[in-house]
Order: structure tokens, then sequence, then C-alpha cells
């Protein structure tokens, strides 16, 4: 009796355990985000376009397996029926059909391609940087630029045998010290270059990701809807070295005016740096009559 | 002795030297392919640890076993054990031990180079492996070795491309005994078209491999000169262009991805026919669809760089010849459908395998249209969404399909039964667990994860925690594989010719017409096909 509640008891924490695990488990941990641009929902919509057509394929095909498994037993008496050896004309509409369904996948994927590929008018350029293992973002022709690194806590939890929960952390692994910023409702081009070796930038949530190759300059463009501003995070997708996996990035998207307002602050605050050095900077020459400059800022 | 009768007649023939020796000096195919298939399946366990480690560390977030560093050494050495090391060794066996008695032959046309084609590999392996205790470690750039990363291997770089090397040497040397063996020493009336469909799937999979191991090797060269002699083939800053690389490197790698699945076809269809007790339907367009999923594989390389920056031209082109190569493919999944339909079928442990790999080789065909479209695959590159592809066709895929072909000649090598049971068991826990084990990866993939990361952000937990019992799952059921093969070696029901009921010889092999085991030495004098 005793017994038989201890099992009761224990069958059911298992399915309250197992139940959590697919409330925690919700549409977004399955599927790709449809995200928040324009050139994010149209690939979501072309992947759930190729999907439902293997979906469907599938179900054709699958189907006639399952079917020839369960009717054609030989345990069920099926003779083998030694006529049906082959059929060109089978063979001919098997070939020809997919060829349809094919082109029908191909067409809108070229539409979309060319949009991709098109960055022309484009209001804002920030050029990126990959190093192992973080991000420069330069805002080209403002002055502005910054390195944006894992954050602190998401740091020291990350070390092996931390003893830190990763759950514990916010936004473990994707958050930045410096996150880039953005203007909402804006053609933004990224010039992705890196100064070591391959990185990729990626954020899931703009729909698109690039290469960044030492010695080469890629292009790319990215337009958060205006009524979207918000913080978007992704992280590095080109193998890059040991600590591939702890260069995130992290967008946080503005308005318009909020944007400048910002990009405003960090222009006075890159002048400064700038002149400011220059009222503290000491010009020390060194031995070999080289001179060393060491800003001093603040 | 087993076969003493005809040992009586053919005495010098079957001396051989006792012991280790006679597996230094053989030269028989039979003894060679034994060889090859044992040491894939020492690969395939080494392999398997390898990528224990890999789930054990992704079980939870946060580093538990391993440094970031070493994690990157597991999966680059895991794929190159895998990819070199398990599953092309375990095909390059059955080619050696089945050609020569599928089409009449007494052995492979040039016998010594195929003893020295192992022993090649053999000792690329023991140098592969040896980079894992050396100053800086296994190599850690991912298999597809791009440079500049891969530049910042320690010592065990040029051990690793002189390893790529040998192993290169190794398979070039396979494949041309491959192909003259079915070129030259078909039995009198085994025309190519009656030729049975695993032999036909070698011959294609041998030219591929003469095709592109080459560029390979020049590849890896290529990184050498530039390590040590201060060219500038990849190096930017000598005007060179590390993309360069990953167009060598897939010009070479898609053909390599058919070198491992054309093989599994042939293996499938001859499954798929004995135990549908029909002859594959289609037979010619099966082996027209090779043919030309061959050909197609050398013009869709780039469909693995849509994101370094190619021109629209670029991705277009290689966005539609990839979505052709879905053509070929779809034709031989219908035919073994055909195949299946309207015949008698039963289900042991050889069809068990075959089916699954129906299915579930279907699905990372499917996975990889949805790669082939370049607009969707600017978010799916390198994620686990490619990881679910590419495993769904290689572990259900090729592997299944050699262990099926394992299942199915396992009687006519040792002339024993296996026993059944356990091999179902070891079947359905196979089944259940790769696909616990793999198939979350999509979610995880389409949801944002990197692959070739040792941790994540903590929304994939739960995904990494059900994929990484799978693995343990798969691994563990593998134990059952080993102890099931080494059973049969040791003994068991005796094994008639035929093994299983076949149907009307078209296109059969003639393996099944020599007792079971395969005597020493087969065919000496060469059969009669009519
Ligand atoms: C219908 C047939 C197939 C199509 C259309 C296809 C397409 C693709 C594409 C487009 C990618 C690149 C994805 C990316 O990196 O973003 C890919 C990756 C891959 N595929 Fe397939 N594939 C097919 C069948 C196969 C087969 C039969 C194999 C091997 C047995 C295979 C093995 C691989 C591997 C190993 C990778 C990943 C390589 C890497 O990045 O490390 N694929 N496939
Ligand atoms: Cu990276
Ligand atoms: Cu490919």
């Amino acid at each position: 009796m005793a017994n038989s509640k201890k099992l009761l008891a224990g069958t059911t924490g298992a399915i309250v355990a197992a139940a959590s695990l697919p409330a925690r488990a919700d549409w977004s941990l399955l599927n790709m985000p449809v995200g928040v641009s324009e050139l994010s929902r149209e690939i979501y919509g072309m992947h759930m376009l190729i999907l439902w057509i293997c979906v469907v394929i599938a179900i054709f095909t699958f189907g006639a397996m399952i079917y020839a498994m369960v009717k054609f037993r030989k345990s069920k008496g099926a003779v083998a029926d030694m006529s049906m050896l082959h059929n060109t004309k089978l063979e001919i509409a098997w070939t020809i059909v997919p060829v349809f369904i094919l082109v029908g996948m191909a067409i809108p994927s070229v539409d979309k391609l060319i949009k991709i590929e098109d960055t022309t008018g484009s209001e804002l350029t920030i050029k990126v940087t990959g190093y192992q293992w973080f991000w420069e973002y330069e805002y080209l022709g403002t002055g502005v630029s910054f390195y944006s690194r894992l954050d602190e806590a998401s740091n020291e939890a990350r070390q092996l045998d931390s003893g830190l929960d990763p759950e514990a952390v916010d936004h473990y692994l994707r958050n930045v010290d410096n996150p880039m910023v953005v203007p909402t409702g804006t053609k933004i081009r990224l010039l992705l270059t890196a100064n070591d070796v391959n990185h990729a930038w990626w954020v899931p949530d703009f729909g698109m990701k690039r290469d960044a190759i030492p010695g080469f300059i890629n292009e790319m463009w990215i337009s958060v809807d205006a009524d979207k501003p918000g913080t978007y995070r992704g992280q590095c997708a080109e193998l890059c070295g040991r600590d591939h996996g702890f260069m995130p990035i992290v967008v946080v998207a503005k308005p318009r005016a909020e944007f400048d307002a910002w990009l405003a602050g960090e222009q006075v605050k890159a002048q400064q740096a700038s002149t400011g050095a220059a009222t503290t900077v000491r010009v020390e020459t060194t031995d070999g009559g080289e001179s060393v400059r060491l800003a001093k800022a603040e | 002795m087993a076969h003493h009768e005809h040992a009586a007649e053919h005495a010098h023939h079957d001396e051989k030297p006792a012991g280790i020796m006679r597996w230094l000096t053989t030269t028989n195919h039979k003894d060679i392919g034994t060889m090859y298939l044992v040491f894939s399946l020492a690969m395939f366990l080494i392999g398997g640890l390898m990528a224990l480690v890999i789930r054990a560390e992704l079980f939870q977030p946060g580093l538990q076993f391993v440094d970031p560093g070493f994690f990157n050494q597991m999966t680059t050495m895991h794929a190159l054990v895998m990819v070199f090391g398990a599953v092309m060794p375990a095909t390059v066996g059955l080619a050696n031990w089945m050609i020569p008695m599928q089409i009449g032959a007494p052995d492979m046309a040039l016998p010594r180079m195929n003893l020295f084609s192992f022993w090649l590999l053999f000792f690329a392996f023991m140098l592969l492996l040896s980079t894992l205790f050396l100053p800086g470690g296994a190599p850690a750039a991912g298999w597809t070795l791009y440079p500049p990363l891969v530049l910042q291997t320690g010592d065990a770089f040029p051990v690793a491309v002189f390893a790529v090397h040998l192993m290169g040497a190794s398979s070039i040397m396979g494949s041309i005994n491959v192909i003259v063996t079915i070129m030259n020493m078909r039995a009198p009336g085994m025309t190519l078209l009656k030729m049975p469909l695993f032999s036909w799937s070698w011959l294609i999979t041998a030219y591929l491999l003469i095709a592109v191991m080459p560029v390979l090797a020049g590849g890896v060269t290529m990184l050498l000169t530039d390590h040590f002699f201060a060219t500038s083939f990849f190096n930017p800053a000598g005007g060179g262009d590390p993309v360069l690389f990953q167009h060598i490197f897939w010009f070479f790698g898609h053909p390599e991805v058919y070198i491992m699945i054309l093989p599994a076809f042939g293996i499938v269809s001859e499954i798929v026919q004995t135990f549908s007790r029909k002859p594959i339907f289609g037979y010619e367009a099966m082996v027209y669809a090779i043919a030309s999923i061959a050909f197609l594989s050398f013009i869709v390389w780039a469909h693995h760089m849509f994101t370094v920056g190619m021109p629209l031209a670029g991705q277009m082109f290689f966005t539609l010849s990839t979505m052709l190569i879905a053509i070929p493919t779809g034709v031989k999944v219908f035919n073994w459908t055909a195949t299946l339909w309207r015949g008698s079928i039963s289900f042991e442990p050889p069809m068990l395998f075959a089916i699954a790999f129906l299915f579930l080789f279907t699905i990372g065909g499917f996975s990889g249209l949805m790669l082939a479209i370049a607009p969707a695959d600017f978010q799916y590159h390198d994620t686990y969404f490619v990881v679910a592809h590419f495993h769904y066709v290689l572990v259900p895929g090729a592997v299944f399909a050699i262990m099926a072909a394992v299942y199915y000649w396992l009687p006519k090598w040792t002339g024993h039964m296996y026993d059944m049971k356990l091999a179902n068991i070891h079947f359905w826990m196979s089944t259940i667990f790769v696909n616990v084990l793999f198939f979350p990866q999509h979610f995880l993939g389409l949801a944002g994860m990197p692959r070739r990361i040792p941790d994540y952000a903590t929304q994939f937990s739960d995904w990494n925690m059900v994929s990484s019992i799978g693995a343990f799952g798969f691994g563990l059921s593998q134990l059952l594989f080993v102890y099931i093969i080494l059973k049969a070696a040791k003994g068991g029901a005796k094994a008639t010719a035929g093994v299983w009921e076949h149907p009307a010889d078209f296109p059969a092999g003639l393996e099944w017409t020599v007792p079971s085991p395969a005597p020493y030495h087969t065919f000496e004098t060469a059969p009669e096909v009519k």
C-alpha cells in the first residue's frame, strides 16, 4: 500500500516533469524565427514553403512505402509479381514531375536572392570586423567605433567548472558589454571583414548571415521594422577557434530619434576621447627615438 | 578444415602463413576485405567515443568536462575518423569481399597494391590519431580544414596533412583496383548491365574517388606550403584568398559525400530486392541515376558556401544545380518503393536496416533540398540544422546501409547464421536512438544554435539534453553489434550457399552460388553467366 503510493507519487512527479518540458519547448524553440525585418519574413516564408512541399512529398512516398510493407508481406501470403520490373512511362513521370516542383521552388528563391543582394539605397553603413574572439563595429563617417565582447557574467559562468549556474545568468552567452545600436525602419548596410580568421555575423531575427573573411569585404543589409524596436541576439556562426562559441552579437534597435541621440552622444564621447587625449598625451621618446603615444583619456 | 575438399584439390593455393604473418602478407581479397572491415569497426568505435565526449559536454549548458580547444579537436577528429576511417574503409572492405565474388573473378586485379593500400590507410590513421598527443593537440579547425584557422594548428599540422595524403593515395589505389577488376575480370556473360547494383555503385564511386582525391591532396599541399614555405595561396596579406580553399575543399567534398552514399545505394538495392523476392524495379534507371548523381556532384560544390559572398549568378547556379541532384535521388527512392510494391516482403535484419534507410535517408534528402535554397540557407548554414541533415544521410543513411550489408553477407563470410533475435534488438535500439539523437537537432538549428560550439545559450538546453540521451543510447547499442559479429564469427547455425531466398536470378550476384563460408579462393575457373 505504502509502496504503491510511493510509486504513484513518483509516476506523477515524472509525468509533471515530462509535461513541463514541452511547456517550456514553445514553438520558437522548434522553428525558425519569423524575425523583425522584411527579409527575415520573406526567408521565413520561403522556408515554410519548402518545408510544406517536403512534408507533402514525404506523405506520398512514405505512405506508399508503408502501404507496400503492410500489404505485400510474405507472412500474409503475398506472392511477388514478377511482371513488375520496369515501366518506362512511370520512370519518365517520376523524373518530370519533380522537375516542375523544383522549378516551383526555385523561382521564388531567385526573386528573394535578388532582393537580398541589393544593398543600394542604404542610409547607414556599419563596418563589422571579427576578431578572435569579439566584434568591432565602426559607424562609417561618424567617427564612432567600439568593440563588443561577451559580458562579464557569462564569461565567469562559462569557465570550465566555474560552479556557476548558466540558467542564473541573464542571457547566458548571448550578452555583450557594448551592443551594436541601429535605428529601426532604416536600411543599413553592413560591411563585413575579419582581422585574423573567418567569422560569420548572424542574428536570426534579421534573416541573414554572412561570413567575415580577412582581407575581403562582404556586404549585406539589414532593416528592422519601424514598429519593432528591441534587443536582438545572435552569435558568430563560423568556427573561428577556441572561443568561437563565446562571441555573441547583440543588436539594440532604437527608433530613429533615439538612435540619432545615441549616435550624437557617442560622437561627443569619441571626440572627447581624441581631443581630451590630445591634452593628456605625453609624447615619450624611447631609446630607439620612436615616439609612443600613451593615450589617457578621461 | 571447413572447406576440406576444396583445400585438398588446391592444396598449394590454400597455404597461408599462420598468425600475424597471414595478415601482413596476404594478398587474398577476402583477407584484405576482412582487415578493412575490422579496421573500420575499430574506427567507428573510436570516432563514436569522440562523439560521446562532444555529446557529454553538450548535455547541459556550461562547460563541465572539456576545454573549448579540446572540444574543437574532438569535433574535427570525430568527423575525420568517421568519414575517412569508418565509412569509406567499410565500403572498401565490402568492395574487396564482394566485387570479385559478385562478378565471378578469382580475386582483385592488383592484389599486392590492394594490400599496400590497406596498410597505407592503417599507417595514415596511426599518424592522424597520434596528433592527439602532440604539442598543441590534434587539428581543431573542423574537418573542412578552412584557412586561416587551420594554419593556427600546432605540431599536428604537417602530420595531419601527410595523413590526408596517405589516405588519398590509399583510396586512389583502391579505386584503380576496383575499376580494373570490374572492367577486366568479369566472368564470361556477366555484361555490365547484368552486374549487381552493389558492384555498379562501386564502379562509379571509384571514378569519383580518382577524380577528387587529388584535388584534396592539392588543397592540403597548398596549405602546407602556405604554412612552411611562405606561399600565399590562401593568405590575403600576400594576395591570396581564403575562400579559394573552400572552393577546392568542396570540389572534393561534395563528391566525397556521394562517395560515401553511392555504395550504400547499391547495398540497399540488393537487399530490397532480395527481401521483396522481386528483382529491383527499373534496374537500368537505377544505374543511370547513380551515374547522373555522380556527374552532378561535380557541379554543386558551392552550395556549402552560400554565405561566403558569392556573386548573385553563382548563388543562383548552385541553387539550381543542387536541386537537380534531388531528381535522380528521387528516382532511386521511387524505384525502391516500386520494388517493394507487389513484392513478397519479409523483415530479416538486413531488410529492417534497409527499410530504415529508405525512410531516414529520405528525410536527410528533404533537409538537403531545403539547404539547397540559397536564401533559406542563409539561415540554416552552419547551424545544427546542417548537422541534422548530414547525420541523417550519413548515419541512418550510409552507416545503416553498411550494417545492413554486414547482416546480409555475414553468413556468407563466416558460414554461420548470426543471432537474429539480438540483431532485431540491435536494429530497434539503433533506429529509435538515432532519431532521438538527431531529430531534435533540426529544432536546435532552426531556433538558432550554431554548430561546432561547446556551450550554448540556455534556451537550447532541453533539446540538447534529449539529443545527448539519444547519443549514449545509440553508442551503447553498437556494443551489441560488435557482440553479434563476434558471436557469429565463432559459431552458429550453418548457413546455406544462398543464405536468403532470392528472387529469380536477375541481376543477382554470383556470391550466392558459392558455399558459405566462401572458400578462401573462389572462381579459379570463371563461371559462365547466362
Ligand atoms: C538530395 C540530396 C542532397 C542535397 C540536396 C544536399 C544538400 C546539402 C547542402 C546544400 C549542404 C550545405 C548546407 C550548409 O552548410 O549550409 C549540405 C551539407 C552536407 N551534406 Fe548534403 N545534400 C544531399 C545529400 C547528402 C548526402 C547523400 C550526403 C552524404 C552521405 C550529404 C552529406 C552532407 C554533409 C557531410 C554536409 C555538411 C558538410 C559540412 O559542412 O561539414 N548530403 N548538403
Ligand atoms: Cu566564430
Ligand atoms: Cu554538398
